[in-house]
């Protein structure tokens, strides 16, 4: 294996593996358009850190994580609703429209507006050793906090009123997992896209749903058949040299979920028959 | 040219110039037509699939680009394809959970990948991968604007005759199906008119800033009055103001349309709404001397 792909398969795997667990819990909250906002937000971050000459890695995860505080401090119990991620959204993508333009015209190098498509799409077949290294250990990082709070959170996510009057912090629990959210979402820019995560984080976790009720074995499978996306996805690309990794990876994870519709339908008519009595 | 306090001489400078027209009528085409079925789309919290549809826009023009069609109708045929699309996947909410949003985050996340193998294919259309994201204002013909105006008509004229029942639907879809309306049928018929909406105003303000025209103006207009009609009237105001205000902003500064449309209509959104809780908080130390709805 070349070193190129050495880095893309260590990168992608800890970020697919972030991104299926995190999707998870989003599905279950049906928080996935707070998801969407924030992978924007992270586009935004990006190009205001390139716009002041910054690494777009510190603007990036700076401004991921401040949003997902803010839009969950506006919103009713950590949860914001409808219109105020579609508002805070839009301004967002101006401002980033903004940054782009100051990027392109003040900063010499860079005048056709690659940077930001790469930021949008991804690049990570582009990625150094050192950055490689630092995506996966975020990337492991996100993983641990998140299985660390998977049960409380679980609980809070699934009945929120019984959860809070057990005690479980769901204000708090809130909040951490929007950041949870952020972070996943600016690290995955670089192997992605910023545009892109949300199929990572969307697809294996509705088809892990669809495939079993089970929240933990859920939770699992989620993580498995992201991480197999980026694999597949990754050895496809590298195949067909015709075919963006972005493509290929977002492909695969649309397609596990599309075929989890007639084999969950076939489990859940299994599983009525053997619950009716003889 | 340069800005003087004269509004009546600063208008007389910028109409006299083709693509200025042309850019403030389009403008007004589609602040009008976002502004009323964005009105429809916060009331039925469908902003989520808007913004995908939205977003469909881009491999549309991207693939229309790539094999040689015209880009408005890539965006037309693909909008409407995804809005039927999202309409034909199972939206029960019967699970437990509700899988709608993971259908439509998923039907996003693939268009824009299909969209960057386009322009993956195609190559060298980096340059214009960034004015189909952020909109291009300022170069629109004339006959462009004849398009626009016959979607638009063709639109408003869907919706208002099944304006009355999809408000019925979308304010309480129990009731409405007991009553006989096909609320599964309205919401069907509403989503492709948000992909003809969204694919129009796309053009004009790029597939990431659509918001800016389709979800601030009616959310704003909400935060003032739930009635419907005053609501619409209010939308359509505010998308007004924003589109204008806007232009006339981008002709005298160096910084983007598309930067001074989400502005303009986040800042009178936020206005509004500050309006109205400090209303609100008047009214409740009051209680007698009426108040705020």
């Amino acid at each position: 294996m070349q070193p190129f792909m050495q880095h893309a398969v260590l990168a992608g795997t800890a970020v697919a593996l972030a991104a299926g667990l995190v999707g998870y819990f989003l599905v279950l909250r049906a928080q996935v358009f707070t998801a969407d906002a924030l992978s924007h937000t992270a586009f935004t971050g990006a190009l205001a850190a390139l716009a002041a000459g910054f690494d777009a890695r510190v603007g990036l995860f700076a401004v991921t994580v401040v949003v997902a505080l803010g839009m969950g401090l506006l919103g009713r119990r950590s949860r914001p609703d409808d219109v105020v991620i579609g508002g805070v959204f839009a301004w967002i993508l101006g401002l980033g429209v903004l940054f782009l333009t100051l990027y392109t015209s003040h900063r010499s190098g860079s005048g056709n507006g690659s940077g930001s498509v790469a930021v949008l799409f991804g690049s990570i077949f582009g990625l150094s050793w050192s950055r490689a290294l630092l995506t996966a250990l975020v990337g492991l990082a996100t993983c641990l906090v998140l299985l660390l709070i998977a049960r409380p959170l679980l609980f809070a996510s699934l009945d929120e009123a019984v959860a809070a009057a057990r005690g479980v912090p769901v204000r708090v629990l809130g909040l951490v997992f929007l950041v949870l959210v952020g972070v996943t979402a600016a690290e995955s820019t670089q192997v992605v896209g910023a545009l892109l995560i949300l199929g990572l984080m969307a697809a294996p976790a509705a088809a892990a749903i669809r495939l079993t009720t089970r929240p933990f074995r859920a939770l699992l499978l989620s993580g498995t058949i992201a991480v197999a996306s980026v694999w597949i996805g990754l050895a496809a690309s590298y195949a067909f040299h015709q075919l963006p990794p972005s493509f290929t990876i977002l492909a695969v994870a649309t397609s596990a979920y599309v075929v989890t519709f007639p084999i969950g339908g076939l489990l859940r008519s299994r599983g009525r028959d053997r619950a009716r009595p003889r | 040219m340069t800005f003087s306090p004269n509004l009546i001489d600063d208008f007389r400078d910028i109409w006299s110039l083709m693509f200025m027209v042309n850019a403030f009528r389009a403008g007004t085409i589609v602040a009008v037509l976002a502004a009323l079925v964005g009105w429809y789309m916060v009331l039925r919290r469908q902003s989520f699939a808007g913004h995908t549809l939205a977003l469909v826009g881009f491999p549309g023009a991207a693939f229309a680009v790539l094999v040689g069609l015209g880009v408005t109708f890539g965006y037309f045929a693909f909008c409407i394809a995804a809005a039927l699309v999202i309409a034909a996947l199972p939206t029960d909410s019967r699970r437990g959970y509700s899988e709608e949003s993971a259908v439509v985050g998923t039907v996003q996340s693939f268009a824009l990948a299909l969209g960057v193998l386009f322009v993956g294919l195609y190559r060298g259309f980096l340059n214009g991968t960034n004015a189909l994201l952020f909109g291009s204002f300022l170069g629109i013909t004339s006959a462009q604007v004849l398009t626009l105006a016959a979607v638009a008509v063709v639109v408003l004229g869907v919706l208002a005759l099944v304006g009355r029942p999809l408000l019925f639907a979308s304010v309480d879809p129990d009731v409405a199906r007991a009553r006989g309306v096909p609320t599964g049928l309205l919401g069907a018929v509403f989503l492709v008119l948000l992909g003809a909406t969204v694919a129009e105003v796309g053009q004009i303000t790029g597939v990431l800033l659509i918001f800016a025209l389709l979800v601030l103006p009616p959310a704003t207009a909400q935060q003032l009055t739930s009635r419907p009609l005053p609501g619409l009237a209010l939308s359509v105001v505010f998308g007004l103001v924003t589109v204008w205000v806007a232009l006339f902003v981008a002709f005298y500064s160096d910084y983007p349309v598309g930067f001074w449309l989400t502005t303009i209509s986040f800042v009178l959104y936020v206005l509004v709404r500050g309006g109205v809780a400090a209303r609100g908080s008047l009214a409740a130390r009051a209680p007698l001397s009426g108040g705020a709805v």
